[in-house]
């Protein structure tokens, strides 16, 4: 997919990135449409934090991994991990987006013997890369792969995407201790930092400010953005990319349910939910799709959306 | 076979027996790689970390990490070894099932300090529960081998073997049972002494105990058969089978909890197909203490006259069992 699809040109004064931001905005879009359905025709699943980390999958997939997908030898592509596995359903969006799914297959999301497991599972899904589903555990093995391609003398990066309450797992800093000890300047995390976990905001149940600095002080190359602006989100993975030393970690701010009206900022749609016909015509509508694959898509005749 | 000759030292231990063969691979696997968490001169690991130093990462007191990116390094095409302590590879024991087993990456775990073996460093430290838990992991080889080079014979199966690997060596110093003509397979046991009366199924430091065992009731004039079990999953079941149609009786030594160890293997192998008297010899739900690793196995039920008379009791029941051969 990776060939059709624009590069992040963004580090390039001279170049017109139209087309970049454009391409992202609209797999963005689409994978929202497809985890929402997913979740919908599962009657579970987590619609809050698969919509907030929308932007960030769509910016990796789109302008930033370099080599991605099943068929991609091991040496000759980045890597990409969901360790909040939770946000599957916008994993699998991407994965329809890219061609390793089928739109059709999202209606099988969380049924007996569907490859679209409750959670990533590489061994159901080769392309996700790890099983994920216990948090903590994803930024270990992104961990590993950094450090066993730079073992092997391979170029190619490792991208993470962790969720805001998931680093309250004693696991994620080991990992980031371990990453800044071997320098690992190939390995990136995007954390989305919605603010929310399943039960309340993170500040209630356990506080994980002042964030930056923790960061920082574990020896990470760190920045601050707006997970939702996919300009600033391609800037920042571009200076991720020029640190030499040290690794990388993008503290993405963004909106649990983002691009769902009224889930946003809404607290009961953080967690594990079914999705009515009507509030997910609602959601698709919004999101831009029209009646008539509406209906089609609520019946389980999910197509292309481009 | 004769009981054991003790030729203890602190260099004839199943940790550093590993250590040396794990060295002796690097040549051979190219993708090797092994990871420790600040326990290498107690695990054997530090013999790799002198011969391949660029092939060795020191991973901090951190074990979850260590496990996890153990299998982020497996997926990369490499050989992780993690080694650690019994009881820490407890501490990762969920890393080990998600993004290990689950995820069927190609690590080995390989423990030393296991059971009451540990001895004077006490309960905290003797894992009596480890193979229990992994040997309940869908997809994990669990070995224990017996003797120093058994265990060099089970870490070359071990890395030849494509699949996760969970391995216990040991701490203290161990006899040499075994002579150069010894073969180890994953998922074979082997009979030590050929009996009718009795089948005594060992693993582990208990192998060498089991063999005492056996002279002890010879002496009663009881021919036990003695089984060395140095994989506990996947089992030999038709090795047991077909030892326990022949004696009819069963006891089974680990240093380990006797719930859910190589005395449930055996019985969970028994129950379906051959049901017997089994009795088993290990820790009786409860936690160990300080102590030298001998006096443990008295105090807890370890040593040879402890799985003598579990003989002797199996036996018993076997005369009453109403349809005992």
């Amino acid at each position: 997919m990776a060939d059709a699809l624009p590069k992040n040109t963004l580090d390039d004064p001279g170049a017109d990135n139209t087309n970049l931001i454009e391409a992202t905005q609209i797999m963005a879009r689409n994978i929202r449409r497809y985890a929402l359905i997913g979740i919908h025709h599962a009657g579970s699943g987590h619609p809050g934090g698969s919509l907030s980390c929308a932007d960030m999958l769509a910016c990796l997939g789109t302008g930033e991994l370099q080599g991605y997908g099943p068929d991609v030898p091991d040496t000759d592509r980045d890597r990409l991990i969901l360790s909040k596995g939770h946000a599957a359903p916008a994993l699998y969006g991407l994965g329809v987006e890219a061609g390793f799914l089928k739109a059709a297959d999202m209606a099988t999301l969380r049924q007996l013997g569907s490859p679209l497991q409750g959670h990533p599972h590489v061994g159901a899904l080769p392309w996700v890369e790890t099983s994920t589903g216990s948090l903590g555990q994803g930024a270990s093995v992104a961990v590993g792969m950094a450090l066993g391609l730079r073992h092997q003398d391979n170029t190619h990066r490792v991208y993470a995407i962790l969720g805001d309450g998931e680093l309250q797992e004693g696991q994620i800093w080991e990992a980031a201790m371990g990453a800044a000890h071997y320098q690992l300047s190939n390995l990136c995390f995007l954390i989305d930092y919605n603010k929310l976990q399943s039960d309340a905001p993170n500040a209630e149940i356990m506080g994980l400010e002042p964030l930056t600095d923790k960061w920082r002080a574990f020896g990470w190359h760190t920045q601050i953005l707006d997970g939702h602006v996919i300009t600033d989100l391609y800037a920042a993975l571009n200076q991720a990319r020029a640190e030499t030393e040290k690794p990388s970690v993008l503290i993405c701010n963004t909106v649990k349910g983002k691009g769902v009206s009224y889930m946003e900022h809404a607290p009961e749609w953080h967690g594990s939910v079914k999705l009515t016909d009507a509030q997910t015509a609602a959601a698709l509508e919004g999101l831009g799709l029209g009646h008539t694959d509406r209906l089609a898509w609520l019946k389980g005749e999910i197509h292309g959306s481009a | 076979m004769a009981a054991p000759e003790q030729i203890g030292s602190s260099g004839d231990t199943l940790r550093e027996a590993f250590g040396r063969a794990l060295a002796a691979c690097g040549e051979r696997y190219r993708e090797l790689v092994v990871l420790d968490g600040d326990v290498a001169g107690g695990t054997g690991a530090h013999h790799f970390r002198t011969a391949y130093p660029d092939r060795f990462y020191q991973m901090g007191i951190a074990e979850q990490n260590m496990m996890g990116v153990a299998a982020g390094m497996a997926a990369s095409g490499l050989i992780p070894v993690v080694t650690t302590f019994a009881v820490f590879a407890l501490r990762s024991f969920e890393q080990a099932r998600l993004s290990v087993a689950y995820a069927n990456r190609n690590v080995k775990i390989v423990v030393s300090h296991p059971g009451l073996d540990v001895g004077p460093d006490g309960g905290s430290a003797q894992a009596i529960e480890d193979l229990a838990a992994f040997r309940a992991l869908p997809g994990m080889t669990v070995l224990s081998p017996a003797d120093p080079y058994e265990v060099q014979l089970a870490t070359e199966a071990m890395l030849a073997h494509q699949g996760p690997v969970y391995m216990r060596t040991g701490r203290s110093p161990a006899p040499r049972l075994f002579q150069d003509d010894h073969r180890f397979e994953i998922g074979r046991g082997q009979i030590l002494v050929p009996g009718r009366h009795v089948t005594i199924i060992g693993c582990g430091v208990e192998v060498s105990r089991c063999l005492a065992a056996g002279d002890l009731l010879k002496a009663k004039g009881i021919e036990a058969e003695i089984i060395n079990m140095p994989t506990i999953k996947p089992i030999d079941a038709a090795l047991i089978r077909a030892s326990a149609e022949k004696t009819g009786a069963v006891v089974t030594a680990e240093d380990h909890s006797i719930i859910g160890g190589l005395g449930s293997a055996v019985a969970e192998t028994l129950a379906t197909s051959v049901p017997c008297p089994v009795e088993f010899v290990g820790v009786t739900d409860r936690f160990g203490e300080s102590g030298e690793p001998e006096a443990l196995a008295q105090a807890y039920g370890l040593s040879a006259p402890h799985i003598e008379r579990a003989a002797l009791r199996a036996l018993e029941r076997k005369v009453e069992a109403p349809h005992a051969a």
